[in-house]
């Protein structure tokens, strides 16, 4: 047992490490920007001293290792610094700084509880299905089922989410008006109203995923089927069905858990492009909005949140896959 | 709910109709084994397949029905159907024409492949034509702008089309036939040169990694592990928004510093695969005869290990391929990737998204984002069935 304490707190510092890491890469390229922000919002007519006041203002003026510092002190305790495209940029020029701005953290909250939501009802969605799924066609190998939806998930994995998004908007919001084709979600909203407005964005996703974990719950199943103890259980007389689900999924389930929380780390990734395309009030939609303006802080505070969810389903893959398989958990 | 009860009904239905099935089978062939042993999951999924067939044709059929709105309510999946139905007929021409011409080796190739396979290359083979040719092809130019916009695709004056633009123009006017082929030799083009980039900088350090080992290879090890941690798109993106501000207005040299920054990314990845595949060559007798006989490193990695790694790198490149391309084609729909006027698919959807709200009363308008979407779709999926077909050759039958 000690030993896998010791083993999980190794991955637990490298976790740290690498996100430590990340977050330096992430600010110097953020650095590497040309000009700065004080330049950009006032044009190029500005004089010295206004673009030196809102730089003094705004932290820029100092060195950047000390920025970096601050900024990564402020992250650990949950302040993310303040955004600057929110900033009311007269009412405190010359005054102190920090008046009439708005937070990233309160900018990103509730966003990330909605993108939160959106990654929870795709997982419900998508988990039990895919595992189903990939059940049956390890079961039936071979047979046209497995052959069918082979090619419709070769086809849905390959597809960009963009496409499953808009053949979805077509068939489930244009022609059969069954559900809202624009996320729109604000406070106060019911929870079956809320549930309602995310279904389809959901279901966007949970196509993009199922594939995926679907084919390798088939793989990693099909993979023990040879095995001496599946042999012997068929030769007990077990029907097909009761040695896949009684003897093969059990020691399947390390991979499946693998694949299964390397994807909720995709859709991640996923999540920028759908909530674009339905408007979804997620954090992907305002990373990409505050990528073209160019709103500085939030950019970073947004790529540190992916980095570290990213970083952390993947630290979880690991590590469950470490527990749920004893030759990992007792290495010789 | 409607929809849920009544789904659930039919779920029902179906269930019933696959026991009948099955005990009818029972009974009238005298417990045959075949349907004496059929479990019930089977025959209903029997039912399934039938239903669904059923409902294709039936939805076909309707599409060519004479009352508008039904028609219109049916016209994409009908328009599916027919592009099924087309593809797969000729994907199986394909295969009949390859394996009756050529060498013997191609045409060995071509029987031991599955119709799904003849698909993908006979899709590949479309695209690259269409692309090297692009400026042949199209009857306008991709930046031209013609006489009027927003011309409904169909080419039927009678709504709004005009035979001269069988698929219309877009939003201020430009031809989106044109586009469609132009944007082949773009964003093809531009994702093909991606990959090839990537792999020769992943593709070398990822041999000189293994070969030379010691510290290059620990610097380079943990320089790609930081970058793997950051998650692709989202790097890409942070990374876009520099090369943005650096570019400034020149639109070109933002395509060239995105092709630059995809290939970086995605490098870290062929550096993962071809240092794993290196190592297990390097520890191999040839090599070490090879270093006993004094020959330089330049000869060992592209005489001794390149050649031994190209099967697992072929296999890597066409999924790599659809990497880069389905990133390329994100970035340029959220607005940061290939730049107007360059004619580029990711691009097109987002400027004509909108019109698939008219779907319901003018099905030819909305299918304009779509055939670009589309377009996407069909060149990642056809690599893809290739691919997949390449994995299971080379991994041996299993069962």
């Amino acid at each position: 047992m000690a030993s896998i304490l010791k083993i999980i707190a190794q991955r637990l510092a490298l976790g740290v490490l690498t996100l430590f890491v990340v977050s330096v890469v992430i600010f110097t390229a953020v650095n590497l920007l040309p000009g700065d922000f004080a330049q950009a919002i006032l044009g190029q007519g500005a004089t010295e001293e206004a673009v030196n006041a809102i730089r003094k203002d705004l932290g820029l003026d100092q060195h950047p290792v000390s920025r970096y510092l601050s900024w990564l002190g402020g992250a650990v305790q949950g302040d993310l610094g303040n955004s600057f495209a929110q900033a009311n940029f007269a009412s405190f020029v010359g005054s102190d700084a920090g008046s009439g701005m708005a937070s990233v953290a309160a900018q990103i909250g509730p966003r990330f509880e909605n993108t939160m939501f959106l990654a929870g009802v795709t997982a419900l969605i998508a988990v039990p299905i895919s595992i189903t799924l990939g059940v049956l066609a390890a079961l039936y190998r071979n047979s046209i089922f497995d052959r069918a939806t082979n090619i419709l998930t070769l086809s849905s994995i390959s597809s960009p989410e963009f496409f499953l998004a808009y053949i979805l908007i077509l068939f489930l919001a244009v022609l059969n008006p069954m559900l809202p084709s624009l996320s729109n979600i604000y406070d106060g909203m019911s929870f079956g109203e809320r549930f309602e407005k995310t279904l389809l964005p959901a279901l966007t996703l949970t196509l993009v995923v199922t594939a995926h974990m679907m084919r390798m719950t088939r793989a990693a199943i099909i993979n023990l089927l040879a095995s001496p103890y599946i042999e012997m259980a068929r030769l007990k007389g077990l029907s097909p069905m009761r040695v896949i689900v009684k003897h093969a999924l059990p020691n399947a389930l390390a991979p499946i858990i693998n694949v299964i929380a390397l994807n909720l780390a995709y859709l991640i990734t996923g999540v920028v492009v759908v909530e674009v395309v339905f408007v979804y009030p997620g954090i992907g939609q305002l990373f990409v909005d505050s990528v073209k303006i160019r709103d500085i802080p939030v950019v970073q505070a947004c790529c540190l949140i992916f980095a570290a969810a990213y970083i952390l389903l993947n630290l979880t893959a690991d590590i469950l896959s470490i527990l749920s398989n004893p030759r990992l958990r007792h290495p010789k | 709910m409607m929809t849920i009860l009544n789904l659930l009904l039919l779920a029902v239905g179906m269930a019933a109709v696959g026991w009948v099935f099955r005990f009818l089978g029972q009974k009238i062939t005298g417990n045959k084994p075949y349907f004496r042993d059929m479990s019930f999951g089977v025959a209903f999924g029997f039912v399934f397949g039938a239903v669904v067939l059923v409902w294709l044709v039936w939805s076909y059929v309707l599409s060519h029905s004479s009352d508008p709105t039904v028609a219109n309510k049916y016209f994409f999946l009908g328009k599916a159907v027919e592009g099924l139905v087309i593809f797969a007929i000729a994907a199986w021409i394909f295969r009949i024409l390859g394996r009756s011409v050529g060498t013997n080796a191609t045409r060995k190739l071509f029987r031991s492949m599955p119709l799904t396979a003849s698909f993908g290359v006979l899709t590949i083979l479309i695209y690259a034509f269409v692309a090297i040719f692009a400026g042949i092809l199209a009857p306008y130019g991709q930046e031209e702008i013609l006489g009027a916009a927003n011309i409904v695709p169909g080419g039927n004056p009678a709504m709004g089309g005009n035979p001269d633009y069988p698929l219309g123009t877009d939003q201020i006017g430009r031809d989106i036939l044109s586009r469609l082929i132009y944007g082949a030799q773009n964003t093809v083009g531009i994702a093909f040169a991606t990959t090839v980039l990537a792999f020769f900088i992943g593709g070398t350090l990822g041999f000189l990694a293994a070969t030379l080992g010691g510290w290059l290879d620990q610097i380079v090890s943990r320089a790609v592990d930081v970058l793997m941690a950051i998650p692709s798109l989202i790097f890409a993106l942070l990374l876009m928004t520099i090369a943005a501000a650096w570019a400034g207005s020149e639109k070109g040299l933002l395509t060239f510093y995105m092709v630059l920054i995809i290939a970086v990314i995605d490098s870290t990845r062929v550096f993962r695969l071809a240092r794993a595949v290196g190592l297990n060559i390097v520890v191999m007798d040839y090599i070490e005869a090879a270093k006993l006989r004094g020959e330089g490193l330049g000869y060992l990695i592209f005489r001794e290990i390149l050649p031994n790694a190209t099967a697992p790198l072929l296999a890597e490149f066409g999924l790599r391929f659809c990497f880069v391309f389905l990133t390329i084609a994100s970035l340029s729909f959220l607005g940061v990737g290939i730049q107007p006027p360059l004619a580029d698919w990711g691009t097109m959807v987002r400027d004509l998204a909108q019109f698939i709200n008219f779907a319901a009363f003018a099905p030819q308008v909305a299918s304009a984002p779509l055939l670009a979407a589309g377009a996407i779709a069909l060149l990642t999926v056809a690599v893809n069935f290739v691919v997949d077909w390449m994995l299971h050759k080379s991994s041996g039958l299993k069962e």
